[in-house]
């Protein structure tokens, strides 16, 4: 059986918790006690079954009626096996849905059949598609309160595909629903014989599930690297994206190494061939340096290195964007220092276009320029949602304050091939020489005061090895009789 | 290539999860409470790092009113897997007298379960536990994040909650601050037993069908698990063929009456029955919302 995650999202009272209620007790997924105990909250409420009751969770927003925070909730039926997120409609909850969007391979938008499209209809389409979902189903809802009247449904059916129609889902299906009646939720409905779109539960059970990760090109962050003994280095990650299997030749990025895959371990064994979403262990034929947060990619469609991202910001947090404040991005298994070096417009939820902005705060989604101190392997969001998805840390609260969407990489430093001299010269800020000195002594007492001013240096046993520091980027220090009396301030100018 | 199964798809979510734990903290610790989610977590965690061995200690919170069974039990598995465990009581409660039959069951589970584990994640500098809780279980449950922070004060606070989007965790805390990590969070019931039916996984005896001395009381199926056991005027053991859905603390345990004497026999007798798990946690019906008050406190 597969795994469905599905996202269900609407205005406050389209009938969201009454949906996914409906879906969960005609499944069968609800236990004799909580129908009981819902059935004992129904009445308080002056009704004999209120469906919203089973999923609002937190006695707060029992009290306030509305969901307050994205809630998840199991069912399944003999074909598939479903995790719904609840995700709030409530305005000032946008970076809920974000939330909810995120991890979902299909959504259901509800609509009040009474009110038609609303703002946060279209709202809700817009992070959908952002978020990478491309399959929608549209249920129209409360269809009871209208007469089960067919003409109301194929405007609100016509007005959603022409706003609709820019953001190119793949696919949009609708369906005339009462969530409250059950109408084409789990049973076909007697009140819309002119209907020919099925049921919602129909619909969960044959829409094609994920994100089309495992056909992707290799995408495999290592996590962590396990060493239980000298003679094993295993890289242990969860694939992503694409596939993999011994004898394959990989990338091993940023750095750029070429290596080939020995096997893939697993606690039941070694296996033949892994795919997205596994998690497992790699081991490479050749000794390369890896550690966490490098990713082995696919050597014909590698992904990009970049500390230069353009990127879709939702912001999350209370607190604003402030432009050059040192926040943190963390991308797969890797946590970089970042700025937002600029904010080149923001998202106009009414009218869904780009405007000029001065900030951004909470639930705005704004496109931004981010520098990352580390090299970051990416790929466009809308390619690879994995290695294009990352979050924006406040180092000092530790709040999480927004949520990235890779849109492009710019700048590729080394461009997944050999690093060059430039670039170690960025990242130690100075350049690679070769200075003689007199004996070990001087040269330690050099390397000291170089060391001190910022300049990686090292004392070299013998002119090879110097030379190879020198290709390092090092400064080399090597001791041959020659009597030298380095000026320290111009040494450190002509290094720079 | 075939995709995974739903129970694949959530066994290699759960040890990424579990990974990046371990890669994230700088001293994390694994609740092991002895039921079957604890199992199960524990299992994710040795496929996690397989062929090392697991790289944080386990953690028994002890009420001291756990059924034997499942402390000889946690005993052995410990011995035969050369695990690491902590094992750790608020001797200062029960050296007060705090009990579960003279105390109230919030107070008891306070002084006993949540006071406990502050204490000793304090004690010993644990930045993150790893517990086996998951959504399915209760309704305040399934709002719960899977790395769901806790001031220092051990306090969860529904409201302010880390949005948590794709599988990207922000695991980071202050000094005295700590995560709580659900890594079974998508998992249901009936997953975790179909788990432990195809993984072969063992489990406290306890969860199968036997004949037990228990009393009735408050409409629950008390078992007497020993002398300590106090029963009230009239009260008379008498043997019944029961078992536990849950496992806790003896007094406050609700069996249920059944003849599933295998992992396949409670996956059948699951798949048929239609009252939730914690019915028989008397803990949980203290008060409407009760799960989640204890949680605001610390609870896991």
């Amino acid at each position: 059986m597969e795994l469905l995650r599905l996202a269900v999202v609407g205005s406050v009272d389209d009938g969201k918790s009454t949906l996914i209620g409906r879906l969960l007790y005609e499944t069968g997924s609800l236990f004799e006690d909580q129908i009981a105990s819902v059935k004992k909250a129904s009445k308080q409420n002056g009704c004999d079954l209120d469906f919203s009751l089973f999923t609002d969770g937190l006695k707060a927003e029992r009290e306030q009626a509305i969901t307050i925070d994205v809630a998840y909730r199991y069912f399944g039926t003999d074909k598939r096996r479903f995790i719904i997120v609840d995700t709030p409609g409530h305005v000032q909850y946008t970076r809920n849905m974000a939330t909810g969007a995120s991890r979902a391979d299909a959504a259901v938008v509800l609509v009040d059949a009474r009110y038609g499209l609303q703002q946060q209809t279209r709202r809700h389409a817009y992070l959908l598609r952002l978020l990478g979902i491309d399959r929608l189903a549209v249920a129209i809802n409360k269809m009871d309160l209208v007469g089960f009247e067919r003409a109301r449904y194929e405007s609100i059916k016509r007005d959603f595909e022409t706003f609709s129609a820019p953001l190119k889902f793949a696919r949009i299906d609708f369906f005339p629903i009462s969530a409250s009646g059950g109408d084409n939720v789990c049973a076909p409905s007697p009140n819309t014989p002119w209907s020919e779109s099925g049921t919602i539960l129909q619909y969960l059970e044959r829409v094609a599930p994920g994100s089309g990760a495992d056909s992707a090109p290799l995408r495999f962050p290592v996590q962590t690297v396990l060493r239980p003994h000298l003679d094993y280095r295993g890289f242990a990650g969860q694939l992503v994206a694409g596939s993999l299997k011994p004898g394959d030749d990989v990338l091993v990025l940023p750095a750029g190494r070429k290596a080939r895959v020995k096997a893939i371990d697993t606690f039941e064994g070694e296996l033949p061939q892994a795919a997205a979403p596994q998690s497992v262990t790699v081991r490479l034929t050749e000794e390369v340096d890896v550690s966490r947060g490098d990713v082995l990619v696919s050597t014909a469609e590698p992904a990009t290195v970049a500390r230069e991202l353009e990127a879709t910001l939702v912001w999350l947090s209370d607190v604003p964007l402030q432009v050059g404040k040192p926040y943190l991005v963390k991308h797969g298994a890797r946590t970089t220092p970042a700025k937002v070096t600029a904010l080149h417009g923001r998202v106009d939820l009414e009218t869904l276009n780009e405007v000029p902005a001065q900030g951004l705060s909470a639930n705005d989604i704004g496109r931004v320029s981010v520098e990352c101190s580390r090299p970051l392997v990416v790929d466009a969001y809308t390619r690879v949602r994995a290695t294009g998805a990352f979050i924006v840390i406040d180092p000092l609260s530790n709040a999480t304050v927004a949520a990235g969407m890779v849109t492009r990489a710019v700048k590729a430093s080394g461009d997944a091939g050999v690093v060059t001299a430039d670039e170690r010269c960025t990242r130690l800020g100075h350049r690679g020489a070769v200075l003689k000195v007199l004996d070990v002594q001087a040269a330690e007492r050099l390397e000291r005061r170089l060391f001190d001013a910022g300049i990686v240096a090292a004392v070299a046993g013998t002119a090879e090895i110097a030379a190879a520091l020198e290709k390092a980027g090092v400064v080399a220090l090597l001791p041959d009789g020659t009597a030298a009396n380095h000026d320290l301030e111009s040494l450190i100018a002509s290094l720079r | 290539m075939r995709r995974l199964t739903h129970i694949q798809e959530l066994e290699a979510e759960s040890i990424q999860i579990i990974r990046e734990v371990a890669a994230e903290f700088q001293k994390p610790v694994m609740l092991y409470s002895i039921g079957k989610d604890s199992q199960v977590m524990l299992h994710l965690a040795r496929k996690a790092f397989h062929p090392a061995p697991i790289p944080f200690p386990l953690l028994h919170v002890d009420t001291t009113w756990k059924f034997r069974e499942m402390i000889a039990f946690r005993d052995a598995y410990v011995k035969d897997h050369g695990l690491q465990l902590i094992v750790h009581t608020n001797h200062k409660a029960v050296a007060q007298g705090i009990n579960p039959f003279d105390t109230t069951s919030q107070k008891y589970t306070w002084a006993m379960k949540t006071q406990a584990l502050l204490e000793v994640l304090a004690e010993r500098g644990f930045d993150a536990a790893l517990g086996g809780a998951r959504r399915d279980e209760e309704r305040s449950r399934a709002k719960e994040r899977v790395f769901s922070f806790r001031d220092k004060n051990g306090v969860w606070d529904p409201k302010n909650q880390r949005p948590e989007l794709w599988s990207l965790y922000n695991a980071r805390v202050d000094r005295g601050e700590n995560m709580r990590v659900f890594p079974l969070s998508n998992w249901t019931e009936l997953d975790v037993w179909n788990y432990v039916h195809t993984e072969k996984l063992p489990v406290v005896p306890l969860y199968f069908a036997a004949e037990r001395p228990v009393v009735e009381r408050d409409g629950n199926l008390i078992m007497v698990d020993d002398e300590r056991m106090r029963l009230k005027p009239g009260e008379r053991p008498v043997m019944k063929r029961v078992r536990f859905r849950t496992l806790g603390c003896y007094p406050l345990s609700g069996a249920i009456e059944s003849s599933a004497k295998s992992v396949r026999e409670i996956i059948d007798e699951m798949t048929a029955s239609r009252a939730s798990e914690r019915q028989g946690r008397m803990i949980d019906h203290d008060e409407d919302a009760s799960m989640e008050l204890k949680k605001r406190e610390g609870y896991f």
